[in-house]
């Protein structure tokens, strides 16, 4: 008898085994293909940290040469796209307020007037500044832009002033975030995405658990219903949720001094509704698979993208419209924007329909896939 | 020979459990297959076969877990493959693998199980239980620790505890030791004079015996149905108890002779049984006459009935 340190028959028994358990559960080994192409695809071709087609809305209150020609530089450039003519002050702020623009740019009726006397002429530009990091490549390039724009106008017998410094001075106004604290930006966010794992996750084990230790054959045999099923595994989880929502709400304004400048009532409503979804999410993996770690490996799968295509972590405005396509499909990026709007921007109910409703319409479509998915049968 | 299979007698009662051409396939797999079934009010049903015979599916069928393919029927009064949700209210399902949650105490399994079925006063009830089950000191040790005889005993109260018309029981006793066994069985005699069915899946002969009908499933066909009783007779089984020296030598020998269609070992003594009464009878004496073994005529048991019926069918896999 061998007795030897290492036994190659045995090592090479034991590799045997765990490669024949690898092919046999399929879901784990075709996450593990796909995980990495979908990394590709989101970090290659979906974030840019330097976003452009920024929506911007524009008030021309001066309709002159030069005022059309810092226009015309402005729809030229990649940076900003001016889709809103707002009437209004009130009309761009609200604009702004529900987050349909990043920048206002504002050119005052004296442009040309002060431009051709030689005073001091100004340009205002608004920019929605809670993710600093989405806005400081436009306002960087606006002011060159404008610079070209006037330079080609000035020619001829106002050449020589252009030759001087710029004519036109660009004023930028940081809204909500006037000192640039990635903190506003990212605490709210942050608080997204510790839900979408922890709520998610909770749940998508849930059934496979009872599968998995051979209990789920005792609760079928008992007369239960599956929404009974369902809300008596999701509501705990809702407790859970609001105690981690407490302590990332306490953190954000007595460590980060992020503040909040909205309602409480509204705040708890739409993070109520964003915990059910992510618990649904879950309740719903854990009727399509058959292990527990197939449901967290499908949690995790889903979580690459609320983290990568939400905008928490790169501005949402900076990716490819597909991205963006997939990104407005998932809660995350709803509930960020929810979020930054009641605590930086104050943000009421009515300028957040445009988040909340998908929300709902996510909580209800989910709870229906759960349902139909859940089997009362062994079958 | 007498048909195997008995006709359902003339029952005062309706039957709990009427259902005829149960079927379930899996892909290609007929599991069970075209299976009737007919067990009086208050009778113990025992339902045998061979590993993978379709016992398991059969049962699970019946208490609503798994949709037939085909067949129809009545449980409790209740169509069998519409109305699964009022069958489980009044049926106590012990599934053949330990099924209550094993992180959760012995008294927190019984009163879920108890709030699930919505037994009134499930306090109360709760409390008897653990009483009976002499449990209550342990009442709050968590189930997970229990050995495996009391995790059975525990199964078996709470698949009682909303006091079920019908006992679904699917192997209970697999692993149980044997003084555990008898006073699992004493109590499925007591709930048969108060009325309860039981319809029971054993592999053990002697638990077999205790049934008042008998069931035998392999590949999922019913080879025979009829009080347990009458099988021997039904099998038409002739048997020869042979006792004494060079057992061994004399079992092979047997094997080999006209008429013995099987020879088993039952404790000191050699059973050689066949269906032709006068062959087994010349082949016994040819071998055992002059020797110093004893050899004599017998009623064949059920034991024998069994071997016999299962000689044809060995563990159903394929």
């Amino acid at each position: 008898m061998k007795n030897s340190f290492i036994s190659f028959n045995r090592l090479m028994a034991i590799l045997a085994k765990e490669f024949i358990q690898m092919r046999r559960d399929r879901a784990t080994f075709a996450m593990m293909v796909a995980l990495p192409v979908m990394q590709l695809l989101m970090f290659g071709f979906a974030i840019n940290t330097d976003p452009r087609h920024l929506p911007t809305a524009l008030m021309d209150r001066d309709h002159s040469a030069i005022s059309r020609s810092v226009v015309r530089a402005l729809e030229n450039s990649t940076y900003l796209d001016i889709i809103y003519h707002p009437e209004s002050n009130q009309e761009a702020e609200q604009l702004m307020a529900a987050g349909k623009i990043n920048f206002l740019v504002e050119i005052p009726s004296n442009l040309a007037a002060n431009v051709g006397a030689g005073h001091p002429a100004q340009i205002l530009v608004l920019a929605e500044a809670s993710d600093p990091s989405a806005a400081s490549g436009a306002l960087a390039s606006i002011q060159n832009l404008i610079d070209g724009a006037i330079r080609r106008e000035m020619q001829g017998v106002l050449s020589s002033r252009a030759a001087r410094a710029s004519p036109i001075k660009v004023v930028v106004h940081r809204r909500y975030n006037p000192a640039g604290t990635t903190a506003y930006n990212i605490v709210p966010g942050l608080l997204g995405i510790i839900l979408a794992m922890t709520m998610s996750l909770m749940t998508a084990v849930a059934l496979t658990r009872e599968t998995e230790r051979g209990t789920m054959e005792n609760l079928l045999a008992m007369p239960t219903r599956p929404i009974e099923v369902m809300l008596g595994k999701i509501l705990p989880y809702l407790l859970i949720g609001y105690i981690q929502t407490l302590v990332v709400l306490v953190a954000a304004a007595f460590v980060f001094e992020v503040p909040m400048n909205g309602s409480y009532l509204l705040l708890f409503a739409v993070t109520t509704i964003y915990i059910i979804v992510n618990l649904i999410i879950g309740f719903v993996f854990s009727t399509l698979a058959s292990s527990q770690l197939q449901a967290m490996q499908m949690t995790f799968f889903m979580l690459l993208p609320q983290i990568l295509l939400s905008g928490f972590m790169f501005p949402f405005r900076g990716m490819p419209g597909w991205a963006q396509f997939i990104g407005e499909g998932l809660p995350a990026t709803h509930f960020m924007r929810l979020m930054r709007g009641i605590m930086l921007k104050g943000a009421k109910t009515s300028d957040l329909m445009a988040d909340i409703w998908p929300l709902g319409l996510m909580m209800v479509v989910l709870s229906i896939l759960a349902l139909m998915r859940y089997r009362q049968t062994l079958d | 020979m007498v048909s195997l299979i008995a006709k359902p007698e003339n029952l005062s009662e309706p039957a709990v459990i009427e259902v005829t051409g149960l079927t379930k396939i899996y892909g290609t797999k007929t599991v069970v297959d075209q299976f009737d079934l007919t067990v009086p009010k208050g009778s113990i049903y025992g339902f045998l076969g061979p590993n993978g015979s379709g016992k398991t599916t059969t049962i699970r069928m019946v208490c609503g877990l798994l949709v037939a393919n085909a067949g129809q029927g009545r449980v409790l009064g209740y169509d069998v493959r519409r109305q699964s949700a009022q069958i489980r209210q009044r049926v106590g399902y012990m599934t053949q693998k330990f099924s209550l949650w094993e992180d959760l105490t012995i008294a927190e399994n019984l009163d879920f199980v108890a709030r699930m079925f919505q037994v009134p006063d499930h306090r109360k009830r709760v409390k008897e239980t653990l009483n009976e089950l002499g449990l209550s000191e342990r009442a709050n040790q968590l189930a997970g620790s229990l050995s495996g005889g009391w995790k059975q005993r525990l199964a078996l109260s709470a698949c009682m505890i909303h006091d079920p018309d019908l006992l679904l029981l699917d192997e209970p006793t697999a692993g149980v030791d044997p003084k555990a066994r008898r006073e699992f069985w004493q109590t499925i005699h007591e709930l048969s004079d108060r009325g309860i069915t039981t319809l029971v899946s054993t592999h053990y002969m002697d638990e077999a015996v205790q049934c008042d009908y008998i069931t035998y499933i392999a590949y999922g066909k019913k080879l025979l149905d009829c009080r347990s009783d009458e099988i021997a007779e039904r099998v038409g089984l002739f048997t020869w108890r042979i006792s004494g020296k060079g057992l061994k030598q004399l079992a092979k020998q047997l094997e080999n002779m006209p008429g013995v269609e099987q020879v088993a070992r039952f404790g000191t003594a050699l059973h050689a049984s066949g269906r032709d009464s006068a062959a087994l009878a010349a082949s016994v004496a040819q071998l055992t006459d002059g020797t110093n073994m004893v050899a004599q005529q017998r009623e064949s048991g059920l034991e024998e009935a069994f071997i016999h019926l299962m000689s044809g069918a060995e563990d159903n896999f394929e």
